[in-house]
């Protein structure tokens, strides 16, 4: 059906037709939303046989959703940013446990400075957490995508995080179809655990393992990731089949027949490179774009596979490796390994910054002319940026950046030391 | 009275069993077909109090569930000694997520039974107990625990008491008593051993809470522990058991002294015996026969400092006082 | 279960880990001797018999306690339970009031008519008892029980000895006296009463006897020499004693002085205060500390009415008067005169001064050595004459009823070996359980129960036993005031203790079993063992 909601809504709903056990909740923006509108629904019965579960932190939502997957129960929590990081031991203990426990991360940047707008630092800072990252470009995805997420999840026995960009997604309103519950149930089994904590078979679940079998465990772990590359593709079949809709699997390419450069990137923002690669087709320029939907497992097959044919990418991510560089863009290296491309790196919209069709036409056009840097910042206010290294060249305790850099731009008033 | 003691058999119900008893009114330990819920082959040191503690507990809950028991444990001596793979000590369904969050992973696993009980799917008598050491519960699994009382859910935590971070070789933790010597409160400088004034005091913040059962045991009362493991099992809600549980290696004391350093923390006062309902105290575990709080200290060595040439009398009467405190404030006199 | 690989494991699979490895010291379940046992001249074994007279099973109890002492009843009245004075609870409270316990079961027996089982083969040996006292009795019980032909000849016309013609009736009542004798007959022993054995030898050719256990007591009265004038009734205690068992009860007068501090003195002031003496007086030469009787019976004369003249000496008995000396103890505890005097009201004067052995049975008996008025024997209760043997108060020892008893319990075992040509070799004692070796924490809080007195206007009247017994309640719970010193009592103490899971419980009557695949020796258990029955040994390599 039909519908014009909340990005966030539109989750909430989502998750209820998979039939959740158990739902854990701590607000953060920008995923609260998603759990405000699940405990009305577990409160008014719409959502029956759930326990709707209002935990004092993220690290406690995160143990609770492993007690109960544990114990046998379809779980269910949703998180962003400073959150996320709180409850970083049980992420990793959740996926070394092997719970199938479906989060939302609602990407929002990392303090400090604290900042609520979006970007890919959360989630991408879990990229090694063993938990497997699926991204939506759009609401209907971050929809489908949770569907398949359940069901991906509990066939592997690993969580997983379905990744949506903080308020560019989760408050936008755009009109989704919502599947109905019978397309839900014909698509997801009921949960099924590999493991249980059941007195009638008794087991101990996390034991202590030394160097006598630890390798082996994470090798396991991996594994199960690589198979989970050939489950997504099917996954996502299958769901067309079910919903009638193309949603989901590993990458999306688009446009990239005869592409000389591909543009490739994660999330909500591919719409505005879409429209900003279809207005310079139309130009003439021999441009494409990949999505990357699953960035856990990552594709590397796939993506090389994607790029065969291309002279260059440039990797756009919402996310910096400081001292590093690109996250996302040292995967795709990986993967197109010898195949003599010429790789860019785009850092962009750290913390909210806008991301604007302007800046990427300018972007891409430099990189279709072969003339874009290795690394690239993109909309960086270089001149704020250049006064602060210079300062801090001769003073060495300067005080706070991000204060200097608000005061250089004027928006608090300059105070003195 | 916590529980209700036996008349007179000979050593009423102080032994474990006594073959004088009628078979219901032996302790759950005293039968041969105790769950042995923590088997043989276990790790832990010898003489470990923390080892026997769970097995009295978890026993005797699993006797009150009749078997129907899901625990979950925080790190510690006791998932290190019981868990180290290829072999496992618990007969029971087990789970061991992280060191701070066990309340938490009980919360949900008594959230999964509540619906899937509800559903007809899964055996509506199985209930749910988290344990930990006194640094997983009172320091690092302390918000967890807060939470898990605060929405008085339906798991009976216990906490084991040694009085520090054991696993981790002897740290101090909210939980280590004033002048107790840890590796980080060397008995060393003008006041040696761990400092007076800090700490707390867990089952009386968890009474603040005001759920339906706290109580306070020792490895040496077994009878009292059973009695309170049983009485926290009829109740629905949050439930918090606090076991006082010697440590040899910690405590320096010899591994045969277990339960009596244990029995000294109670008759000496230092340990209050008691339980409370709905943040109100109910019962008291009298002090049989009052002791000195020097006879409690003088076997272990990480209160050594405080008997050298001269004994430290002065500090010996701070805790001394201390005992006395507890014994005004929780009645240990006369008993509840 | 599809378990994952290393982080799920399958329960209790620890089993595999054996950590019996780790142990230096080994506990081990030992039974040591309960000092109580340890002190009992009969040999009982107390603590067995409260075991079963804890759990109420009185019959059992009797019969563990009769295997060593066919006479419960007479003991728990007469004995002066030096068990209780070793008793290890008396460092919590009180001793077990084991008499008192030994007594119900003596008198419940008697009631219920529990009998002796007969012996089952026959030995076709023919043993000669002389003397029907407490050491003649019991001898011939276990003759009897070991399948020996006993004989008893009982110079007087009933059986018992000082038992009847001593111990005096409101201490003993004589009922109680037959009933236990009889079931001692019932066994088959052979009673010949008024049968006075004048010579050991021809008595023994007569009847053809293989062996002979000799009990003839210490009947004499010992003599003192006191300067008296005709009119002056000199008497000894035992024949004062005897008499009250005969026809005619003996005529002292109204004022009567007795000479001596043992039970005798106390018992013959006693039994002339309840003919109707309006004085009983007893002279004495030393202090009431240094006295032999016991405290208890001192009292117990006092509260009736006796009363006592200590560190005095008599120096002359005259017409209706006797004078005394004061006495002063020297430095080395010794009563020496004082030169001062005193002179008393008297009608007559009891001696009970001690009493000598009639030792002319054994005239010209070859091999056999004598000492201070007594029969030597060796380890084995054996005279220096083979086959002949002998106990009571006729051998150098203690004057109770109750070493007596051991003394016959003893002899008849070393006859029985002796007949068969063999040395009979008593199983090895265990060491103590004192009390150092028990953890007195798990022992509730029991007060002594107190026995039943007759009020004292009868005890100065009548011959009414004094003391009463326990009731089956307060029997049992006596009983069950007992800590069971080094023997396990199956409180399940180590069971439940083992952090490790490391004892077997063997089920009810069969005690436990270390496992010492698992047991790593931290000696929990036998820390909190209550009654000593575990010790920690080190481990041999
Ligand atoms: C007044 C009194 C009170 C006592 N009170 C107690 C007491 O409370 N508790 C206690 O433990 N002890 C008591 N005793 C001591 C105790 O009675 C004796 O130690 C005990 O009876 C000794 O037993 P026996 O078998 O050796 O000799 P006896 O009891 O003296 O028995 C010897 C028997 O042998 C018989 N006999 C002697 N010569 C011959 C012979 N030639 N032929 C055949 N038969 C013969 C005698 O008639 C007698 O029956 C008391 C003693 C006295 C005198
Ligand atoms: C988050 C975290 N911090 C620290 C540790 C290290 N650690 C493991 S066990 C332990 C001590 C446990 O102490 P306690 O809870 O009192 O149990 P005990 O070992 O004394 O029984 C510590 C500090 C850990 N495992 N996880
Ligand atoms: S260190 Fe202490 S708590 Fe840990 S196993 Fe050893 S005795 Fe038990
Ligand atoms: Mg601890």
């Amino acid at each position: 059906m039909l519908k014009q909601m909340e990005g966030s809504r539109a989750v909430a709903e989502a998750i209820a037709l998979c039939r959740p056990e158990v739902i854990c909740a701590y607000p953060i923006s920008p995923q609260t939303h998603i759990v405000e509108a699940l405990g009305e629904m577990v409160k008014d019965a719409t959502l029956g046989d759930c326990e709707y579960i209002n935990v004092e932190s993220e690290f406690a939502a995160m143990s609770v959703a492993i007690g109960a997957s544990a114990a046998g129960a379809r779980s269910y929590t949703a998180t962003a940013s400073q959150g996320l990081l709180y409850m970083v031991e049980a992420v990793y203990n959740a996926s070394g446990l092997g719970l199938p426990i479906v989060m939302t991360v609602a990407n929002r940047a990392i303090g400090a400075p604290i900042n609520i707008w979006n970007d890919h630092s959360d989630s991408l800072s879990q990229r090694d957490s063993g938990w497997l990252q699926l991204f939506a470009e759009t609401n209907q995805e971050a929809l489908d995508l949770h569907i398949q997420a359940f069901k991906l999840a509990e066939e592997l026995s690993l969580p997983i995080m379905v990744c949506m960009d903080g308020f560019i997604l989760t408050h936008a309103y755009e009109r989704v179809d919502m599947p109905t519950q019978q397309q839900v149930d014909q698509y997801l089994p009921p949960y099924e655990p590999r493991q249980v904590l059941d007195p009638a078979e008794p087991v101990s679940i996390g034991a202590m393992v030394g160097p006598e079998a630890f390798m082996e465990v994470r090798y396991l772990a991996h594994a199960k990731q690589m198979q989970a590359l050939e489950r997504i593709p099917q996954l996502a079949e299958e769901f067309q089949a079910v919903f009638g809709r193309d949603s989901g699997g590993l990458i999306r390419s688009y446009r990239t027949e005869d592409a000389e450069t591909i543009i490739i990137a994660m999330g909500s923002v591919l719409g505005t490179i879409k429209d900003t690669v279809d207005a310079m087709r139309e130009q003439g320029h021999k441009i494409g774009v990949l999505g990357i939907t699953s960035f856990r497992p990552f594709p590397y097959a796939a993506v090389a596979a994607a790029l065969k044919d291309c002279q260059r990418f440039v990797v756009l991510e919402k996310s910096l490796a400081v001292g590093g560089g690109g996250i996302v863009a040292t995967d795709v290296r990986l993967a197109c390994t010898g195949m003599g491309l010429q790789g860019h790196t785009v850092i962009a919209g750290l913390g909210g910054r806008a991301i604007t069709v302007k800046s990427l036409t300018a972007l891409f056009e430099k990189a279709c002319a072969g003339e874009l840097e290795l690394n690239t910042f993109l909309d960086l206010d270089w001149k704020a940026v250049n006064k602060q290294l210079e300062r801090e060249k001769q003073v060495r305790r300067s005080g706070p950046i991000a204060e200097n850099l608000l005061r250089d731009a004027g928006v608090v008033a300059a105070r003195n030391y | 009275m916590s529980f209700q003691p036996i008349k007179f058999y000979q050593t009423g119900t102080f032994t474990v069993g006594n073959r004088l008893l009628a078979p219901e009114e032996r302790s759950v330990q005293a039968s041969d077909k105790r769950y042995n819920s923590i088997n043989s082959g276990h790790r832990a040191c010898q003489g470990c109090g923390e080892a026997l503690g769970a097995r009295y507990a978890i026993d005797a809950a699993m006797e009150a569930t009749q078997g129907q028991l899901i625990c979950a444990n925080a790190t510690g001596c006791l998932e290190v000694f019981s868990t180290p793979y290829p072999e496992t000590s618990w007969q029971i369904p087990w789970v061991h997520s992280l060191f701070g969050n066990t309340a938490a992973v009980a919360t949900g696993i008594a959230a999964a039974l509540k619906v899937k009980q509800k559903k007809g799917e899964r055996n509506p008598a199985i209930r749910v107990v988290a344990q930990g050491g006194d640094g997983g519960t009172t320091d690092i699994g302390f918000g967890c625990l807060s939470g898990m009382f605060e929405r008085n859910d339906d798991v009976l935590y216990i906490c084991y008491d040694n009085g520090g971070y054991m696993n981790t070789g002897v740290q101090r933790s909210s939980a280590t008593p004033p002048a107790a010597r840890t590796a980080t409160t060397m008995a060393v400088g003008s006041e040696p051993g761990n400092a007076f004034g800090q700490g707390k005091f867990v089952p009386a913040i968890a009474m603040a809470h005001e759920i339906p059962y706290v109580a306070t045991a020792t490895v040496a009362d077994l009878r009292d522990l059973e009695a309170k493991v049983s009485r926290a099992m009829e109740l629905r809600g949050a439930r918090y058991i606090h076991i006082l549980v010697p440590c040899p290696l910690g405590w320096g004391t010899a591994s045969s002294e277990t339960i009596k350093i244990a029995r000294l923390a109670k008759e000496t006062g230092l340990f209050p015996v008691f339980s409370a309902e709905y943040g109100e105290q109910k019962s008291a575990l009298a002090i049989r026969q009052k002791l000195p709080v020097e006879d409690y200290l003088r076997p272990q060595k990480r209160y050594a400092h405080l008997f050298g040439k001269q004994p430290d009398v002065q500090v010996i009467a701070k805790l001394q006082a201390l005992a006395d405190r507890n014994i005004r404030k929780y009645n240990l006199l006369e008993g509840l | 279960m599809d378990k994952p690989f290393a982080i799920t494991l399958d329960p209790g699979s620890s089993l595999a880990n054996r950590t019996g490895s780790w142990r230096t010291f080994k506990p081990l379940y030992l039974d040591r001797l309960p000092p109580c046992n340890a002190a009992c001249p009969a040999g009982e074994n107390i603590q067995g018999w409260l075991f079963h007279a804890e759990s109420g099973d009185y019959e059992a109890a009797w019969r563990a306690l009769t295997e060593n002492n066919p006479l419960p009843a007479i003991m728990g009245r007469v004995c002066y339970h030096p068990c209780q004075g070793a008793c290890n609870r008396q460092n919590i409270d009180s001793s077990v009031g084991i008499n008192a316990v030994e007594r119900f079961l003596g008198d419940e027996a008697i009631k219920r008519g529990w009998a002796f089982p007969k012996p089952a083969n026959k030995s076709g040996k023919r043993v000669l008892v002389v003397g029907a006292g407490p050491s003649g009795l019991s001898a011939a019980y276990h003759l009897a029980r070991l399948g020996h032909e006993v004989e008893i000849h009982e110079a007087g016309p009933y059986a018992g000895g000082m038992m009847r013609f001593g111990i005096p009736q409101y201490r003993l009542p004589r009922d109680v006296l037959n009933a236990e004798v009889k079931r001692i007959l019932d066994l088959g022993v052979v009673l010949r009463l008024d049968t006075k054995v004048s010579n050991i030898q021809d008595s023994m050719q007569a009847g053809q006897f293989d062996a002979a256990f000799l009990a003839v007591g210490a009947h004499i009265g010992k003599r003192a020499f006191i300067p008296a004038g005709d009119a002056t009734k000199i008497v000894d205690a035992v024949s004062v004693l005897r008499s009250m068992e005969g026809e005619d009860k003996p005529m002292l007068g109204r004022r009567v002085v007795v000479y001596g501090g043992g039970n005798t003195a106390i018992d013959v002031a006693r039994t002339v205060k309840r003919l109707g003496a309006s004085e009983a007086i007893i002279v004495y030469r030393r202090t009431r500390e240094k006295a032999p009787a016991h405290d208890f019976e001192i009292e117990e004369a006092l509260q009736e009415g006796v009363m006592v003249k200590w560190l005095s000496t008599i120096k002359q008995a005259g017409e209706g008067e006797i004078t005394i000396e004061k006495m002063a103890l020297d430095d080395k505890g010794f009563p020496q005169p004082t030169g001062e005097f005193e002179t008393l009201a008297a009608d007559s004067v009891v001696l009970a001064l001690g009493q000598d052995v009639d030792l002319s049975l054994l005239d010209g008996l070859p091999g056999l050595e004598l000492k201070d008025g007594t029969v030597q024997v060796n380890q084995n209760m054996m005279t220096g004459h083979p086959g002949i043997f002998a106990g009571g108060d006729m051998v150098p020892s203690e004057r109770t009823v109750t070493v007596a008893v051991g003394h016959g319990k003893k002899a008849a075992h070393h006859i029985d070996a002796w007949l068969r040509g063999e040395t009979y070799a008593p199983p090895p004692k265990h060491e103590i359980a004192s009390f150092d070796k028990l953890n007195p924490w798990y022992y509730t809080e029991a007060p002594h129960m107190v026995r039943p007195t007759l009020d004292i206007i009868r005890r100065q009247s009548t011959f009414e036993e004094v003391q009463g017994g326990l009731d089956e309640n307060n029997a049992l719970f006596e009983a069950r005031r007992c800590l069971s010193c080094g023997n396990c009592f199956e409180c399940d103490n180590c069971y439940g203790v083992c952090p490790d899971n490391a004892v077997i419980k063997l089920g009810p009557g069969k005690r436990f079993e270390f496992n010492y695949d698992y047991c790593k020796g931290c000696g929990v258990c036998a820390a909190e063992c209550p009654c000593g029955a575990i010790k920690m040994m080190p481990e041999e390599n």
